[in-house]
């Protein structure tokens, strides 16, 4: 599990969160939203060990994540991290030299289902082709949280589709969690258990997909565009 | 990606709609294996945790049997299934009396439309 306590952080002088107070369970598909610069990949990266908090405490399974507790936890960067001259198989032997819990069959298995060929090199693959690769390494560990940030972000519909299906296909949802950073709240719902919305740098709300369906007669994507509302006619 | 969901339902309610549909429909036969909770997700586009509700929800409602190490099935009791697509019929009357309502018809003035233009679709 993975508990965040008053968690803030700034970068300088600048917030990037406040005050953060958050339990993620196991075994759910979680999306993070919030508009740009509220504070999402620095939660992501706070998870994952990449950031420390400047107050507040980060644990995972009750001990304070560092960047060597984060073994147990994968997280995708929005950027493109690869060695432009690896080929997909290579990539995979790199990750398998740097990464305790990759398991290359598995890694294999997911980029054969997204047709991905292991001797393509990497800077001869289309943009869509390395968001797959991308999805392959990450998901090849055996982790028990896959932090992605952005992993929809400038892909086409196709690749859309063909890593949510990855991410269906090759997470175990009783017991491994997925948080995604997303801007694409409409076409991402179907595959989110629920939602954590931050704005200005904190948490507004944390809820479950069909409890906003249920309580409040709407989708996700309405029930976020009417508290972004609320929030401000309060003379925020 | 998957199916297209309506936004004032939730994802996993629609998706008992669509199965109990097939079955009524047909599509699925009584006795029919389903797809396997992963496999479904996929097809549909939605989390295995919301799949594993569907087939939990669809099991206590009789609908479907889980047979262990083998699956989840449809029903071989035809009066069950019976019994859902009188509650499907009732609740489609019901849906269309509102709108009726609504708009100020009298249920005997519709009645007497429907049998007078039958069942055709066009």
């Amino acid at each position: 599990m993975i508990e965040l306590k008053n968690v803030s952080k700034k970068y300088g002088g600048r917030k990037a969160l406040e005050d953060i107070t958050l339990t993620l369970p196991q075994g759910k598909m979680i999306g993070l939203v919030g508009e740009n610069g509220s504070g999402k990949t620095t939660l992501l990266k706070l998870m994952a060990g990449l950031l420390t908090p400047n107050s507040g405490t980060a644990l995972f399974g009750g001990k304070r994540i560092t960047r060597t507790i984060a073994t147990n936890i994968a997280y995708m960067p929005d950027a493109d991290l690869f060695y432009p001259y690896f080929t997909v198989r290579q990539l995979f032997a790199f990750y398998e030299s740097q990464f305790a819990d990759f398991n290359p069959i598995k890694a294999k298995e997911i980029a054969t289902f997204l047709n991905v060929s292991l001797d393509s090199k990497i800077k001869q693959l289309s943009k869509g082709n390395r968001g797959r690769v991308k999805i392959a390494v990450t998901l090849g560990r055996e982790a028990d949280y896959y932090l992605l940030d952005e992993p929809f972000s400038g892909l086409d519909p196709m690749v859309r589709d063909d890593i949510a299906k990855g991410l269906i296909r090759f997470t175990d949802s009783g017991r491994q969690t997925v948080i995604m950073s997303t801007h694409e709240l409409k076409e991402v719902e179907p595959l989110l258990d629920e939602i954590v919305v931050l704005k200005g740098n904190r948490m507004i709300a944390y809820e479950a997909v069909d409890e906003i369906r249920d309580v409040y007669g709407k989708d996700a994507t309405s029930w976020m565009v009417s508290l972004f509302r609320e929030g401000s006619s309060n003379g925020e | 990606m998957g199916i297209d969901f309506l936004p004032d339902k939730p994802i996993y309610q629609q998706l008992i709609d669509r199965i109990t549909g097939d079955i009524i429909r047909g599509t699925l036969k009584p006795g029919e294996k389903l797809l396997s909770v992963r496999e479904y997700a996929i097809e549909a586009g939605v989390n295995a945790n919301t799949m594993q509700r569907v087939y939990k929800e669809l099991e206590q409602m009789e609908i479907t049997e889980t047979r262990r190490g083998q699956g989840s099935f449809v029903t071989e009791d035809e009066a069950k299934i019976a019994r859902l697509r009188d509650e499907m019929k009732e609740q489609l009357v019901l849906s269309f009396i509102q709108s009726v309502e609504e708009l100020g018809f009298t249920t005997s003035e519709m009645i007497q439309h429907l049998q007078k233009r039958g069942g055709k679709n066009d």
